[in-house]
């Protein structure tokens, strides 16, 4: 479907009447207000956006909607009448759909089945025509194309998207929440499920879209409010408002949105992947003959939607998974079937994509997961004993060289923030001077200011002339700071573009498969 | 207590100190926990005294003063804490390591074994160097026993609970065949037992006239060795890093399969020397099998687990755990023969305190969390 079967909105401009308003919610949590006094409205036909970090309060009011939490302190209004919404069943039944951003559908049935899942008791398959007629009617309406009859195992996840949206419409929900709903899709599907959802307000409905994506907020929303450490921070529309005052009001002082990226230097070949095969954990090849080099001084980009291969790379590269054929090289030096270890040895830094899980050791001390990979050499150990104080002079100095949050340096790190987490992990990554890295998702699920810093800092890795691999899913942290963007689908790589050369529409057309 | 984006500095200074003092508390919750689930368990216990007509009060009084009253019922408890200790010491090893040693028995059994054969081997030597030597053999012993399974968790992926259980069952026939074939006392009564071990090997009592002896300094010293190994050294690094998270360690450079090898081999060799000390520290100087079972092992090899979960896992916190334990297996006895219960209900005592122990220790877990997510709240949470 493309955007220009989108009809025109209906002349009946959106009513001035709010069809939910939630008053003055508030909710605490031990030692946390995480909802305080938060206003909100959404009229019909319209796209009412929330914008905040992570920990903003945002899933907790939206868990209060969903009757998923209680509210302490507010009340809820839905089309004009007071309601208590105490269980989702309750949301479902007042006509609120929620699209999680972690599907809720079971694999193992079908489109159909899945819709009619909790709405008719002991449904059997013989049971299921009148479900998929109305089904079809409903996906034809809204240029929903998707088989009924399809498992959920089978389809790709925009499809998987499409099936949770059909099951809310197939419930008549008049009020969608569609959780971060981008972050799994292309670019081109991105701009499917945008005029979905245009239809849908042309339809009268009322949409509450979650995202962290400016550009996207822009572009869709007829509202937008702003969330901040629980509170309102703003409420504003698109057309009184601009990318850089929306991500103000998100952080609380003024953001740099733009990259400087500067010139740099590119110096000899450091990182070289030549007709690389990996197998993936499915046991089919997830990189498939891919060659790439990067250079002292400069960033290479992966860009894609992840699961083309990207995880498989970064760990082939590093020495986590065997390689099935082909050769890499780091400083020219061979390293295919090194351990982790001699990999590093080689001069390979590695951030990885799960930081909580292959990055840093949450019930180990700021301090120790400084140390995770540096605590063997001296001075900070001599003949297999530890130097305690060097050890915390060094990390000291770390925490403070990259602006680490942290009471002190013997926090364990579970109890820092996600940005504050990746912060420590780029510290130790970066502060060991590698002079290649790969450098996998570094802003996922962080705050724009800690995404801030640490883009400065893998400039800053650049200009002192490393070899930077940067995967990432999100197109734009692509785009400003590679010098060069290989695009992977499915373990291939699509094409490689330069800096300045290509426009996001026509690397989401290599991302989609489109040459 | 409230966290907010906004702050005045008088409700920050009041948060600091209030999350200050909340930091000071918090070790408190490690020691008052498992007592608190002791004193329940005794609680327990009481009722049970109380169902068979004896004074439950007249019954813990003979347990106290048969554990802690006087020179030598102290000896005799700290005698029944060194292979709690020892075993412990190692448990806090392994499982900080991620890996769980249910092989404490057969541990001790087969540094028992090593040693005992060395002492049989080269009876002649000179104590100080006969000592070192059992001592070292029933490491060696307990090291490979623990390493066996460490292999084939780490190699072969198989799982070490089950491993551990069954070389315990190993280890207990083994010995039961060699004390009646190879080991075998001479003579004309077939007793499980060796012939009375080198005199050499005996472990000197310590000065002050009670019957501890030279095994005590070493379990204390095993278990400061054990701190440094965990807390000082790079090894230990490694260590808790693969119990932790091996994917991190594995993404850090740290060989996973190797260290949990390395962690059970220095488990084993904790309870090994346990074996030793249970053999060379003990009245009759023999090895003694029991039936098929080997009795001298006392269950250290299980209770030592308790007794580590007690200490929270931390060796030196283990000392007062297993002289608690010890006091209870010694007082146990003091009891029994005062108010005249059957030796079931020890047994059962026993139970209901490491019941109430195990059961506590997930609360004393979510206590220190709530504590260090109270204290650390307020400053991850503070924004630029």
């Amino acid at each position: 479907m493309s955007v220009s079967t989108v009809p025109e909105p209906k002349p009946t401009s959106p009513s001035i009447t709010p069809m939910l308003e939630m008053k003055g919610i508030t909710k605490r949590f031990p030692g946390v207000i995480a909802n305080d006094r938060v206003d909100l409205s959404v009229r019909p036909g319209t796209v009412h956006t929330l914008l905040g970090e992570n920990g903003a309060g945002k899933s907790t009011l939206m868990k209060i909607l969903y009757g998923l939490y209680q509210p302490d302190e507010g009340e809820i209004f839905f089309e004009g009448k007071r309601i208590e919404i105490m269980s989702p069943a309750d949301a479902i039944n007042h006509g609120i759909g929620m699209i999680h951003q972690h599907f809720m559908l079971v694999p193992t049935l079908t489109v159909a089945e899945n819709v009619a899942l909790g709405l008719h008791p002991a449904l059997s398959r013989a049971d299921m025509g009148p479900v998929r007629r109305r089904l079809t009617e409903v996906s034809d309406q809204y240029g929903l194309k998707l088989d009924p009859d399809a498992y959920i195992w089978q389809l790709a996840v925009g499809e998987r998207q499409r099936a949770e949206i059909l099951k809310a419409l197939y419930r008549d929900a008049q009020l969608l929440v569609l959780d971060e709903p981008t972050a799994v899709l292309t670019p081109p599907e991105v701009d499917d499920l945008f005029a979905t959802l245009r239809q849908l307000t042309a339809d009268g409905r009322g949409l509450i879209f979650i995202s962290h994506k400016l550009h996207e907020v822009m572009e869709l929303a007829d509202e937008v409010t702003v969330l901040r450490d629980g509170e309102v921070s703003g409420h504003t529309t698109p057309a009184e408002s601009s990318r850089e005052h929306l991500a103000e009001l998100m952080v609380g002082r003024s953001v740099s949105l733009t990259r400087d990226v500067g010139v740099s230097e590119v110096g000899p070949a450091k990182l070289q992947v030549d007709n690389l095969y990996v197998r993936g954990d499915r046991g089919t090849d997830a990189v498939k003959g891919l060659s790439l080099e990067v250079r002292a001084g400069e960033v290479v980009g992966i860009a894609g939607v992840s699961g083309n291969g990207q995880r498989e790379l970064a760990e082939a590269i590093f020495g986590l998974r065997p390689v099935v054929s082909g050769s890499i090289a780091i400083n020219g030096e061979e390293v295919v079937d090194h351990t982790p270890k001699s990999v590093r040895t080689n001069g390979l830094a590695y951030i990885p994509e799960e930081r909580m899980k292959d990055g840093a050791i949450g019930d180990f001390t700021v301090a120790e997961n400084l140390m995770l990979v540096g605590y063997k050499e001296p001075p900070f150990a001599r003949r297999g004993f530890l130097n305690l104080e060097k050890i915390k002079e060094r990390c000291t100095d770390l925490v403070h060289r990259y602006a680490v949050k942290t009471p002190t340096v013997e926090t364990p790190t579970r109890n820092l923030s996600g940005g504050n987490i990746q912060k420590v992990v780029i510290a130790r990554e970066f502060s060991s001077e590698a002079e290649a890295m790969v450098v996998a998702q570094p802003t996922r699920g962080v705050d724009i200011g800690a995404a801030e810093y640490i883009h400065e800092q893998l400039l800053r890795q650049r200009a002192a002339g490393a070899a930077i691999l940067l995967i990432s899913e999100d197109l734009d942290e692509i785009m400003q700071l590679s010098d060069r963007i290989i695009v992977l689908l499915e373990g291939e790589a699509m094409g490689e573009v330069m800096r300045g050369d290509a426009t996001v529409g026509e690397i989401g057309l290599l991302m989609s498969g489109v040459r | 207590m409230t966290v907010r984006g906004v702050k005045n500095d008088a409700e920050v200074e009041l948060e600091h100190s209030a999350a200050s003092s909340l930091a000071r508390l918090r070790p408190f919750v490690g020691l008052a926990v498992p007592l608190l689930a002791v004193a329940a368990a005794l609680a327990v216990g009481a009722i049970m005294l109380l169902a068979l007509g004896t004074s439950p009060i007249e019954g813990y009084r003979a347990m106290i003063t048969g554990s802690l009253g006087g020179a030598d019922k102290l000896a005799d408890t700290a005698i029944k804490a060194m292979p709690l200790m020892l075993v412990g010491v190692g448990i806090c090893i392994a499982f900080r390591a991620g890996v769980i040693n249910i092989g404490g028995e057969g541990q001790i059994i087969a540094g028992a074994i090593l040693s005992t054969s060395t002492a049989l081997l080269v009876p002649d030597l000179p104590s100080a160097i006969l000592i070192p030597m059992v001592l070292i053999a029933g490491a060696i012993g307990g090291g490979i026993w623990g390493a066996i399974p460490g292999g084939l968790k780490a190699y072969l992926g198989v799982n070490e609970i089950l491993s551990t259980i069954m070389m315990n069952i190993i280890a207990a026939h083994f010995l039961s065949f060699l004390l009646q074939d190879l080991l075998i006392a001479e003579g004309d009564v077939k007793i499980q037992q060796t012939e009375r071990l080198s005199e050499n090997a005996d472990l000197p009592l310590l000065p002050g006239g009670t019957r501890l002896h030279l095994g005590f300094i070493i379990a204390l010293l095993v278990a400061v060795a054990a701190y440094i190994l965990l807390f000082r050294s790079t090894l230990g690094v490694r260590l808790r890093a693969v119990g932790h998270n091996p994917h991190a360690s594995r993404y850090a450079g740290m060989p996973v399969q190797r260290s949990i090898v390395e962690a059970l081999a220095f488990s084993g060799a904790c309870a090994g020397i346990a074996g030793a000390v249970l053999v060379f520290g003990s009245q009759s100087h023999r090895l003694i099998g029991e039936g098929g079972a080997a009795g001298f092992t006392q269950s250290a090899g299980f209770n030592g687990i308790v007794t580590a979960l007690f200490g929270g896992l931390h060796p030196l916190a283990t000392v007062p755990a297993s002289f608690l334990f010890g006091a209870m297996l010694n007082g146990g006895i003091a009891m029994q023969r005062a108010v005249q219960v059957p030796s079931a209900m020890i047994i059962a005592l026993n139970g209901v305190v490491v019941i109430f122990v195990v059961g506590s220790l997930r609360l004393r877990e979510r206590l220190q969390r709530w504590f260090d997510d109270r204290v650390g709240i307020e400053t991850s949470k503070e924004r630029a």
